[in-house]
């Protein structure tokens, strides 16, 4: 059983919960950046929320399947076409061999996701299906769909789960919104910014530029002042560099204090630019979300308040499966 | 307490967000930084902690990634400060390890031709990477350069970035460390297996592709493969680990290309030894620390 791709979109590719564990080699945790929309996907075709997905950016594939079908698209909103008639998102559909699904232009946020009934199955790489390009690692021969690719879809066992929903509820969708907060934990290199450079980098109007992708996103706004120092040995010349050292998904970088960078998913490990908060676990989906434009405002918090946070995501989450 | 350990103060502990742990050993580079970030990381993987998800020593700082719904996180850190008290109280530094030579032919032309592509903004718009490099540190020639570029070998202080790009810090003298500043401006290309260097760091990087290391040469063989072809990547597709000793030797064209032949029918293999590195002794004694270790690697 199989797709078989006519056109590949501008950046499809396989993506499932992530490959933790190999960070320490520079291996990004990867997974579907928008993990919500992904594991929603999953439930409405009846997978289990480890079974790997097509993560679609901007503009989606199309392509045609070999055999009967049971799919489900999730994510930022887009118009879907089941042989060129529009369908409706967030709900399951039935897809018969040699029906071709394609999809328009979005309307908001920027990644949506296609669940198939058996999963997306390409090889375990390292305990995950999720697509490393830049190391030419799991996915679909470690890279992005092109044209003429053939994508494995698992075989259902006839005693496997039931998908536990018809559709999602428009209550539980997330929202694709102009204007965003995403939550972020201060720390880390925070005391080399000046107190006014803190006070603007919570308090300015940051809007996401283009430059937004797997890595990282990048955020147009006021220049961020940081202390001057003289640098200590090995750690470049610029206030906002540091020793090379480890970079926590999420957190945020300055250099040279323009322009701050967020680090998602498949986030380089390291590097010599100074992290001054980090988004919190329950905003990275939020994040992903963003579409170029989208206007952000980063509020500090408490990791009381992160936790707290983080387990009402939990809950959101579990909700989708109950 | 030993010397070494007693010029490094207690580290700063802070959090990346609600799933990371970030432990600054020391604002500056130094080889007793990164041993004590790498013996932290040694203790606690030992420790198996439920819930310590990654491990990652760097350079001169450890970050840990955790699920703090199973290892709150003050736990996590009292945890992680015993550790470093342990540590502190270690009678003897050394760590069991290998040195492993890597061809590099330096001055070559893909990272030649890679470099004048992006001459422009460069620091010295009008020459090489190895003549900036020269330049920077007072040397006379880029010849000068290569020569104290493999001479002494480099300590692996981290891996990452990228998969399995090992960062290197000099087995000497700081005032001997080769310093040069990092691009202007990163490039968008980097030839893989590009020997680089950025302030004391030197790398090789493992895929192609964006970075802002000056460029002096390319490494022979594969330091990278997902595929597990070739004998030294049986266990694990990345060869480098830290901790692990380099020494960089010149090879010629005719001998480069011998060597990518080799690794072509897949008989490549790196010429290796084990080796204890003694931090006392590379502190005290860098000149007689590194003789011992390199004739651990000719004596083969």
């Amino acid at each position: 059983m199989a797709f078989d791709i006519l056109e590949p979109g501008l950046a499809t590719s396989v993506q499932d919960l992530g490959r933790l564990g190999y960070y320490n080699v520079g291996i990004p945790q990867g997974g579907a950046m928008d993990q919500l929309s992904a594991s929603m996907a999953n439930a409405l075709v009846g997978n289990a929320e480890t079974d790997a997905v097509l993560e679609c950016a901007y503009l989606g594939p199309k392509f045609t399947t070999d055999t009967d079908a049971v799919i489900a698209v999730t994510g930022a909103p887009v118009q879907v076409r089941i042989n060129g008639t529009a369908t409706e998102q967030w709900t399951r559909l039935a897809l018969y061999a040699g029906d071709e699904v394609s999809f328009g232009m979005l309307s908001g946020g920027t990644r949506y996701y296609i669940a198939v009934q058996g999963g997306i199955d390409v090889p375990l790489v390292l305990g995950s299906r999720s697509t490393y390009a830049l190391g030419a690692l799991g996915g679909l021969q470690g890279r992005a769909l092109k044209a003429g690719d053939t994508v494995p879809v698992g075989t259902v066992e006839p005693s496997g789960p039931r998908p536990v929903r018809e559709s999602i509820p428009e209550d539980l969708r997330p929202a694709y919104a102009k204007e965003v907060t995403v939550r972020i934990l201060p720390g880390l290199y925070d005391h080399r910014l000046t107190a006014e450079g803190m006070e603007t980098l919570v308090s300015a109007s940051w809007k996401l530029t283009p430059v937004a992708d797997r890595t990282g996103l990048r955020y147009s706004g006021p220049d961020i002042a940081w202390k001057p120092r003289t640098q200590p040995f090995g750690a470049g010349s610029d206030p906002s560099n540091i020793v090379d050292a480890g970079y926590a998904v999420g957190s945020i970088q300055i250099p040279g204090g323009k322009e701050p960078i967020v680090l998602h998913r498949d986030a380089v490990s390291g590097g010599g630019y100074a992290m001054v908060a980090t988004v919190i676990s329950a905003d990275m989906d939020v994040v992903a979300r963003s579409a170029p434009g989208t206007v952000t405002h980063f509020e500090p918090v408490t990791m009381e308040q992160a936790l707290v946070a983080r387990a009402d995501a939990a809950r959101t989450r579990r909700a989708v499966w109950e | 307490m030993s010397q070494a350990s007693q010029q490094l103060e207690a580290a700063r502990y802070t959090w990346g967000g609600d799933e990371f742990l970030f432990v600054e050993i020391a604002e500056s580079m130094s080889l007793a930084a990164n041993f004590k970030a790498n013996a932290m990381a040694t203790r606690l993987s030992a420790r198996a902690v439920d819930g310590v998800v990654d491990i990652c020593p760097a350079n001169a700082s450890l970050l840990l990634r955790f699920d703090p719904d199973i290892v709150p996180p003050d736990r996590l850190e009292s945890l992680v400060r015993e550790v470093e008290e342990e540590v502190a109280q270690l009678s003897e530094q050394t760590l069991q390890t290998r040195i492993i030579e890597i061809p590099v032919w330096y001055d070559d032309p893909y990272t030649r031709e890679t470099g004048a592509r992006f001459r422009k903004g460069h620091q010295r718009p009008d020459g090489t990477d190895l003549d900036f490099a020269a330049e920077e540190n007072g040397l006379s020639s880029s010849q000068e350069f290569i020569r104290k570029h493999h001479e002494s070998p480099w300590l692996v202080s981290m891996v990452g970035f990228v998969a399995g790009l090992p960062f290197m810090f000099q087995i000497v003298p700081q005032e001997e460390q080769l310093e040069v500043p990092k691009y202007l401006s990163p490039r968008t290309d980097t030839p893989p297996l590009t020997v680089g260097h950025g302030g004391c760091f030197a790398c090789i990087y493992s895929v192609r592709g964006a970075g802002g290391y000056q460029m002096f040469g390319i490494a022979a063989a594969p330091i990278f493969d997902p595929a597990q072809k070739l004998a030294d990547f049986s266990d694990f597709m990345i060869f480098f680990r830290p901790g692990d000793i380099v020494k960089f030797r010149p090879v010629d064209e005719g001998e480069y290309k011998a060597i990518q032949a080799e690794v072509d029918a897949g008989t490549f293999t790196y010429r290796q030894a084990p080796v204890t590195f003694d931090l006392q002794k590379a502190l005290a004694d860098p000149t007689a620390h590194n003789r011992d270790i390199l004739e651990k690697l000719h004596g083969l």
